[in-house]
């Protein structure tokens, strides 16, 4: 990447509440024309890093820079980007063509232009026959997209977008992720969206970053996160695994030999493991199949069995007591083992993670 | 459902209800009643006439009673106007600066008109403006009500200020403007509704001083209330009851008013 | 979070944090000089001696205070003795305003348990209803409750036309009329926090309670008083405190034998007496009764809210 690429280069920002650092030196940076996500659980530090961004946030130290050009120390109205808030902060007062003028008269545009640009935008984002309501008169799907007008009105560098659907019932959310995508396309700037949905994360995103505790865990495209996480917070945090905790013996040519809990062995690749020593197995429900007891890697017992609809999950407990699930695919042919009855686990070898204690 | 259980209908509240409406209305209506009496005696009833609203305005005490009320006016309005300017900025501190060094003592001060007794501020301030050589009519009593007027504009106003989140500020900020630009169109005009009833407040409290402005006229400055104590202390005549009548309606078009500003400004809140 | 969060940080409090001192300056000053340096006067006065035509010499004395409480003087040879004449005037204004307290109590209380009861669209409505007499001019309403209570009053007159009484009531110039007054004076206080603690009460903590099997008075005591008790001790002191240094209900419908301090203080200054320092004592010693009740108050609502 050379620098031109970079649309925000994030460098060491540490951020402290009084006693609480809320941000602990996260480094990263995003490209132009990206559509970067900040994953996490609440308290993590994305929003922090977000309100960093914006200038909401006096960062305690570290540097933010914006296509090249340092920021850090800059105030809101000073810095070319633009934020789509959680609860969208739509002015009141305001009709719906005010609200998406305002940046844009703020900013030194000519009224002509941006009545011209606010009529182009809410046609973007198909409120074209709304330009004169108040955000009252909305419904919460329009207000999101007036608020996603607004900021993107006056042509930021970057578009900041805070849990923007996370006011949304299921149904609108998942239509507005799909529209979410394709304006950033459309726009050709880079989207930095913060979200604890870890669905929404997977969906959109060209990039994510999991973040926890104030540190950023893994930077990766959604499958690399999936299914290559670094640690087992990242493991646990992005869909469903199994944790084992596993005995490893050596590990040669980027392999490991290990040992299941129930004494079977086992090969897969060492990713971050280094030589012999504990370390745990993340294993997804879905790449794991049934087989007769004693033929696979584990034997279990089936403690309960639910049903999802497209899926069933299987509640399984080994000779440990330890707990795993198992997912099947829900088809006509699958055979769900009946409640208390042995069965073999299989693990998917490429599919299997180890991860260093 | 078992009422039994329903402890929002305990049998005869509704009873109480009313007779507490009747207590407080019943002498506001005898007066305003009354005040439509033909007969000069007070208390016989001689038939409806507009004859004692025709002696409010042309009758031998007209010139008094209009002279305290022109002086009731203005002192109400400019007292109420610096009043609520005053609460607004420092409302804007109180609910926009976080915590600040004298915080809570500010509000200590803002309250104190509120708690010490209204006998009290009226000695204070007669002992304070003598003291200071300070006795010139109405310039006394002015300052007198913008100080007890301070806490009545602050509290609607901080109250709307409180409601509003100060996201519409940040949103203002990111999309460029600058903190000043920020509090002129954005939160000034949200703030709007709780100005307007802090200063209706402040005005009809002011309106209804008495005691403070008792104390604190200069010779021969009356005030609407001061003038009607005087002359109800000889008595209470007619007129007086068509003055208080008029009094009435006007405390209750602005009460109305102030009422329905705060409705407004809530239902905005509530829908966004 | 929703609405009511004001300050999340940030920016925004940064910028006017600068400025606090400037925007609270106007308030500052104008209480600062026009209210707290009075009273700080006020008090200097209560120490002065007295000049015969109103007015101070500005020389200490204790006489005003020696005047208030002892009869012989604390100065003579005599032993002193105590002097029960203004002690009794506050004593009485202290029993008056109790009264009228628990009248407004015994009233307010079940007026705002009904109005919070109903339905939100008519409660804004009631709630109207009971406030829009506050707002009217205290004097007239005074006036009114004058006029209509007076022996010769409509009240009387109604009276006496049914046959319900042979002669006038005579209400006017007695405690009873002076307590009718101040209750009429400040209802609207004692009903507004109570109304604001019942709103706030979730009713279906009650029906919970009722479930478990607890009478509708155990409910009562345990589970709604806690609530609401709050709103009913602002509203006592929202009720006691103005009472307490009244001087219009007194002053229009009592008489001689009802005199309370908010008249014993005005004589001092606009009436015959004209003894400024010992008006100056006798308000001194009604702050100081008024902030110890109010001192009381907010330690206790401290000691609530750690809880």
């Amino acid at each position: 990447m050379t620098s031109a690429e970079i649309a925000v280069d994030i460098e060491n920002v540490v951020k402290r509440y009084g006693s609480f650092t809320a941000l602990h030196g996260v480094s990263l940076s995003i490209c132009e024309n990206e559509f970067f996500t900040l994953l996490g659980p609440s308290g993590c530090g994305k929003t922090t890093l977000l309100r960093s961004i914006a200038g909401f946030e006096e960062v305690s130290s570290g540097t933010i820079r914006l296509k090249g050009e340092d920021i850090t120390g800059l105030p809101p109205h000073k810095r070319p980007v633009n934020t789509v808030f959680q609860q969208y902060a739509l002015f009141p007062h305001m009709t719906v063509t005010d609200n998406v003028m305002f940046g844009m008269l703020r900013s030194g545009w000519s009224k002509t232009d941006a009545a011209q640009r606010a009529n182009q935008v809410l046609e973007m984002v198909q409120l074209g026959g709304f330009a004169a309501r108040k955000p009252a008169q909305l419904s919460g799907g329009q207000q999101q997209r007036v608020a996603l007008a607004r900021a993107l009105a006056p042509r930021p560098a970057v578009l900041l977008l805070d849990e923007p659907l996370s006011a949304l019932d299921l149904k609108l959310r998942q239509a507005v992720r799909v529209e979410l995508k394709s304006l950033q396309r459309e726009t050709g700037i880079a989207f930095i969206f913060v979200t604890h949905d870890q669905e929404e994360a997977l969906t959109m995103s060209d990039r994510i970053a999991v973040m926890s505790n104030g540190e950023v865990q893994q930077i990766g495209a959604p499958p690399d996160i999936y299914e290559s996480p670094v640690n087992r917070f990242v493991a646990d945090f992005i869909g469903e695994t199994n944790l084992l905790d596993v005995d490893v013996h050596s590990v040669s040519d980027g392999m490991a030999t290990l040992s299941l809990p129930g004494g079977h062995g086992f090969t897969c690749p060492a990713a971050a493991m280094r030589g012999a020593g504990k370390g745990h197995l993340s294993v997804r429900p879905e790449r794991i199949a049934l087989c007769a007891e004693g033929a696979g890697d584990l034997d279990a017992t089936v403690t309960g069995r639910v049903y999802l609809g497209t899926d069933i999950q299987l509640h399984v407990r080994l000779a440990d007591d330890e707990a795993m699930t198992v997912r099947l695919q829900n088809s006509e042919t699958t055979i769900v083992p009946e409640e208390g009855s042995a069965v073999g686990l299989k693990l998917e070898v490429g599919a299997a993670r180890l991860l260093a204690d | 459902m078992a009422s039994k259980t329903d402890l929002r209908r305990f049998p005869g509240f509704l009873t109480v209800t009313i007779v507490c409406l009747v207590v407080l209305y019943a002498p506001l209506i005898v007066v305003a009643v009354y005040s439509f009496n033909a007969s000069t005696s007070i208390t016989k009833w001689g038939g409806t006439s507009l004859a004692w609203y025709v002696d409010v305005f042309t009758g031998p005490e007209a010139p008094k009673f209009q002279q305290a009320a022109i002086n009731s006016l203005v002192i109400a309005i400019t007292a109420a106007i610096a009043a609520t300017i005053i609460a607004t900025l420092a409302s804007v501190a109180m609910t926009r600066a976080g915590r600040f060094r004298g915080k809570t003592l500010s509000f200590a001060l803002i309250s104190l008109p509120l708690m010490v007794p209204e006998v009290v501020t009226a000695v204070a301030s007669l002992v304070f403006f003598t003291a200071i050589g300070f006795t010139s009519g109405l310039t006394t009593i002015l300052i007198a009500h913008i100080v007890f007027c301070i806490p009545f504009a602050y509290l609607p106003i901080s109250a709307r200020m409180q409601s509003i989140p100060d996201l519409y500020e940040q949103a203002a900020m990111d999309l460029y403007a600058t903190p000043r630009e920020a509090f002129k169109l954005v939160l000034l005009p949200l703030m709007t509704p709780g100005i307007l009833s802090g200063f209706l407040l402040a005005f009809i409290i002011s309106l209804d001083d008495f005691l403070i402005t008792n104390f604190v006229k200069g010779a021969g400055v009356e005030t609407l209330p001061t003038a009607i104590f005087g002359s109800v202390k000889q008595g209470i005549k007619p007129n007086i009851m068509a003055i208080s009548t008029l009094m009435l309606i006007v405390s209750v078009i602005f009460v109305s008013l102030s009422w329905l500003i705060g409705r407004t400004g809530q239902d905005k809140n509530q829908k966004t | 979070m929703a609405a009511g969060a004001t300050t999340s940080g940030g920016t925004v409090s940064n910028i006017y944090k600068g400025n606090s001192a400037k925007l609270m300056f106007p308030a500052w000053a104008m209480i600062g000089f026009f209210l707290l340096a009075p009273v700080g006067m006020m008090i200097v006065y209560s120490f002065l001696t007295k000049e015969f035509r109103g007015g101070v010499i500005w020389e200490f004395t204790l006489a005003a205070y020696d005047q208030f409480f002892f009869d012989r003087g604390l100065f003579g040879d005599e032993p002193p003795s105590i002097e029960w004449t203004y002690i009794g005037i506050f004593w009485r204004s202290i029993w008056q305003a109790g009264v009228a307290t628990i009248a407004c109590l015994l009233i307010g209380f079940p007026t705002a348990w009904f109005i919070a009861t109903r339905r939100p669209s008519t409660r804004s409505a009631w709630l109207f209803m009971i406030t829009i007499p506050y707002w009217v001019n205290l004097l007239i309403r005074t006036v009114s409750m004058k006029f209509l209570i007076r022996d010769t009053g409509p009240l009387n007159e109604f009276l006496l036309w049914t046959g319900a009484v042979s002669e006038p009531l005579g209400l006017i110039n007695t405690n009873f009329a002076v307590q009718l007054g101040l209750f009429y004076s400040y209802l609207p206080f004692m009903v507004l926090p109570i109304y604001a603690s019942v709103e706030r009460y979730d009713f279906s903590l009650s029906e919970a309670a009722a479930d478990l099997y607890s009478s509708i008075w155990t409910t009562l005591w345990l589970v709604i008083l806690p609530v609401v008790k709050p709103g009913i001790v602002a509203g006592c002191i929202l009720v006691f405190v103005p009472s307490l240094g009244a001087f219009l209900a007194p002053d229009l419908l009592g008489g001689a034998k009802t005199f309370m301090i908010g008249s014993l203080i005005e004589e001092q200054f606009k009436g015959s007496a004209g003894n400024w320092p010992f008006g100056a004592a006798a308000s001194t010693i009604l702050l100081s009764i008024v902030m110890a009740v109010l001192l009381i108050y907010a330690r206790n609502q401290n000691k609530g809210s750690e809880r």
